[in-house]
């Protein structure tokens, strides 16, 4: 095994960073949410990683929950996006501002 | 041959994230987050955690990239009227980017660790150590995340009802 544990770090890193830009720049919610699930996968890459250069398969037993996790939250996640859709006939961020005063 | 897989798959992952941020259109993102989740699928691989590669597939991108694909074409996103993001926003957010960047790549240039060889369980039978561990050690985590996938699907089954005072207006 030649790549070193800070490759992977920085990968996950990027791959974090990339995810938050999106966060940040897009306006259309599901685009956003998919930049949330890189974030995730982010840090579950990071999670795999350590746990390799740990020497044990715990960690990896963590990603299977995460993972587990993850696919319930993305469910969820759409279907209140659907609802919202069907409530508000759009998903830009800008428009859903019944909370500004 | 490790190193060149390991650059390949990280391009791969790195640019096709980059593409879900960048691309206008929605469908064309979801696309890109597939082939992100591929390439994560392939570091997985190299990291020698096979069953993990082998779920990041099926549930990322099979059910998840699918899910979101659905969902675009449902609400056929890419027709609805978009609005400008204004300038400040964007200079913030591409700051905001760059200091990450700066950040992952101050904290993590320093010093080299070099993976130990994995003890025998871990390597040999892997779904059998999975098994073993989920059944044993992680055996509360498992009930518990099984109790939280039953109360997912019942909270988007209430969520996706309509609720029965607009079912009452639209009979009206």
């Amino acid at each position: 095994m030649t790549i070193p544990l800070n490759a992977y770090l920085i990968v996950a890193g990027l791959l974090f960073a990339i995810g938050f830009y999106g966060v940040l720049l897009r306006r259309n919610t599901l685009v956003i949410y998919m930049c949330l699930e890189l974030m995730l996968n982010a840090s579950t890459l990071a999670l795999v990683a350590f746990s390799r250069f740990n020497g044990t398969a715990d960690g990896n037993t963590f990603v299977f929950f995460i993972i587990t996790v993850a696919a319930a939250e993305v469910a969820v996640g759409l279907a209140i996006i659907v609802q919202l859709f069907r409530q508000r006939q759009t998903v830009q961020v800008e428009e859903l501002n019944a909370l500004r005063n | 041959m490790s190193a060149f897989l390991f650059y390949l798959f990280a391009t791969l992952t790195l640019g096709s994230a980059l593409l879900v941020v960048l691309n206008r259109n929605a469908v064309s993102a979801a696309m890109s987050l597939f082939l992100a989740f591929i390439g994560m699928a392939g570091l997985f691989v190299l990291l020698e955690a096979y069953f993990l590669a082998l779920l990041q597939v099926m549930v990322y991108a099979g059910a998840v990239v699918v899910i979101f694909v659905f969902i675009v074409m449902l609400l056929d996103v890419d027709k609805l009227p978009r609005q400008r993001l204004d300038k400040l926003s964007k200079v913030a957010a591409t700051l905001a980017f760059a200091l990450m960047v700066t950040g992952v790549f101050w904290l993590f240039n320093k010093e080299q660790f070099t993976a130990p060889a994995l003890p025998a369980e871990a390597t040999g039978a892997v779904l059998k150590t999975y098994g073993r561990q989920l059944f044993t050690t992680y055996l509360l985590p498992m009930q518990v995340t099984g109790f939280l996938l039953l109360s997912a699907m019942i909270g988007v089954i209430v969520i996706s009802k309509k609720s029965a005072l607009a079912a009452t207006e639209e009979t009206q």
